[in-house]
């Protein structure tokens, strides 16, 4: 069954990235192999300004259930382009044991 | 090569003499017993922010804060007639702490008619009365209105909830605040209520993350990989000036260029920030609001074009970031022993009205805490290795005067407290020079 926009139909694959809390996105990042990264940063990212484009056409505090889990997963490409786009690996360089949780985050 | 003017006198530090230059003693950083006498000189006696009005929506919206440092818990609550109040979180009949849900030592927050006690069911209004007594005529001679609970002195500014610990102190905020709280008045606050919050446990004392905070020397280095690779060879080869530095009584401020919103060549920026047009410095276009043109009279103290960000350090643990895009960042350091505190980021932003507005706004959440997650490992080795004591006294440099500042302030609380622990010197301030 799909879950995102049919205009989108070529992220289905990724459709386990549409998760609603930072906790979950940075969680699966961090259990995600470069590989899987990249793979999911290659397949989102060219489509990240029709994304946007497709949203905006809607009213942004009544988005429907299938627009809404492609916000999602663009909020996951936001995280996963640091990997990607900058370290190269999942976690912050030398962060070691460091963490930082959200304890507030837009409920949308 | 001085990039920006400094002061006459050739340095921001010489700017203010009582500072010195010489080498700066770090065991204000690791010793458990200067600790303990920060607790009773600082953290028990000045004013801490310890959350903003609009989590206070309608009158019984409240919240808890545990102040480990001061040694107490405070709840904060808007009463029926709209004023916001602070009381110490303990029940007076036999010292339950009054307001926690499972856990007693995890803040929480909420709204209610009254608070009852979960021990032997006392009430409180939200005024802070006691109105209910359970079996109450078994008590003796018990005069509820001599009861209610102990307030904590509570007050407003630019809708931050600050609160003293001190009964007996006798300085208002607005006065403690000084010049550098008074030439924020009006900023639009109020309208950023679009709020991301993160939390850390640090392995290191307090100080040493407002030293990270307060000085940008070590950007260009530290957070090298997060430019692309042109662009930091770049920033690495310029180093680091501020446009200005201010210091005002215990509190002080760095003005600093950057942001580049929008960059002038698309190639400095990476490519998801390419596409959202948004970073670090925030969203590139600033919200379609009032009170951002002008800005206050303390932001972007210099006039420069360049202006990107200003933090300002609100002694002993508050630090308040203006972004030149529009938004606003909090920093709050809730020491829990010598070497560890309790970090807050919190990242207000006008509400977005669409989702490109809204990815913005998480592109820049995002990159705050992977920025923030490089600062707050480096602390617990810097912990670990001034504890060796193999060096104890440390250079800062011009564009670490923050920190300068800083731990001579908390000595000068520290030594006042030591020399009369009672005298309670209504204004112990930083002279400074103009």
């Amino acid at each position: 069954m799909s879950v995102l926009p049919p205009e989108f139909a070529d992220l289905e694959p990724f459709a386990g990235w549409s998760l609603r809390t930072e906790a979950e996105r940075y969680a699966k990042r961090l259990s995600s192999s470069m590989a899987d990264l990249q793979a999911f940063y290659d397949a989102a990212f060219p489509r990240l300004e029709a994304a946007m484009a497709h949203l905006d056409g809607l009213e942004y505090a009544a988005l429907p259930e299938d627009a809404t889990r492609l916000l999602w997963l663009c909020y996951s490409l936001v995280n996963a382009s640091f990997p990607v786009e900058v370290w190269r690996q999942p976690r912050v360089p030398d962060s070691g044991a460091a963490s930082m949780d959200v304890v507030v985050e837009p409920v949308v | 090569m001085a990039h920006f003017q400094k002061p006459a006198e050739g340095s921001w530090t010489a700017h203010y003499p009582e500072l010195g230059t010489g080498p700066v003693s770090y065991e204000d950083s690791i010793s458990p017993e200067h600790y303990e006498l920060e607790r009773r000189a600082i953290f028990a006696r000045t004013w801490q922010n310890v959350g903003r009005v609009e989590q206070l929506p309608r009158a019984g919206s409240y919240f808890t804060r545990e102040l480990a440092a001061a040694g107490t818990s405070v709840v904060v609550v808007r009463g029926t007639d709209g004023e916001v109040r602070g009381f110490h979180n303990i029940c007076r009949h036999r010292g339950n702490k009054l307001v926690w849900n499972d856990y007693p030592r995890e803040e929480t927050a909420g709204m209610c008619r009254q608070f009852t006690c979960k021990y032997h069911g006392w009430r409180y209004d939200l005024q802070g009365g006691l109105t209910f007594v359970q079996q109450e005529d078994e008590f003796f001679d018990l005069d509820k209105t001599e009861f209610g609970l102990v307030p904590v002195q509570t007050e407003v500014w630019e809708g931050f909830i600050f609160v003293n610990p001190d009964p007996k102190n006798a300085v208002g905020l607005a006065e403690y605040l000084g010049e550098m709280g008074s030439e924020l008045a009006g900023y639009p606050f109020d309208k950023m209520t679009q709020v991301y919050k993160y939390r850390a446990e640090v392995g290191s004392n307090w100080k040493l993350f407002i030293d990270a905070f307060a000085e940008f020397y070590h950007a260009p280095v530290l957070h090298a990989k997060q430019a692309v690779a042109e662009e930091s060879r770049k920033l690495q080869g310029v180093g680091y000036e501020a446009l200005a530095y201010k210091l005002d009584g215990p509190h002080g401020m760095v003005s600093s260029w950057g942001g580049m919103s929008p960059p002038k060549d698309l190639n400095m920026v990476k490519p998801i920030e390419r596409v959202l047009h948004s970073g670090l410095f925030g969203p590139w276009e600033r919200p379609d609001i009032d009170g951002l043109d002008p800005l206050p009279p303390g932001v972007n103290p210099a006039r420069s074009k360049a202006w990107g960000v200003d933090s300002f350090v609100f002694f002993p643990n508050f630090m308040l970031l203006i972004w030149a895009p529009g938004w606003y960042l909090t920093y709050h350091y809730w020491p829990t022993s010598y070497d560890s505190h309790i970090f807050e980021g919190t990242l207000c932003f006008v509400p977005p009205r669409n989702a490109t507005e809204r990815l913005r706004q998480e592109l820049a959440a995002v990159t705050f805490k992977e920025y923030a997650l490089q600062d707050g490992n480096t602390l617990e080795a810097t912990q670990t290795m001034i504890e060796s004591r193999a060096v104890t006294e440390f250079p800062l440099n011009d564009q670490e005067i923050l920190l300068r500042q800083l731990h001579k302030t908390a000595r000068d609380y520290v030594a006042a407290y030591q020399e009369d622990p009672e005298r309670r010197r209504p204004s112990l301030r930083v002279s400074t020079a103009s």
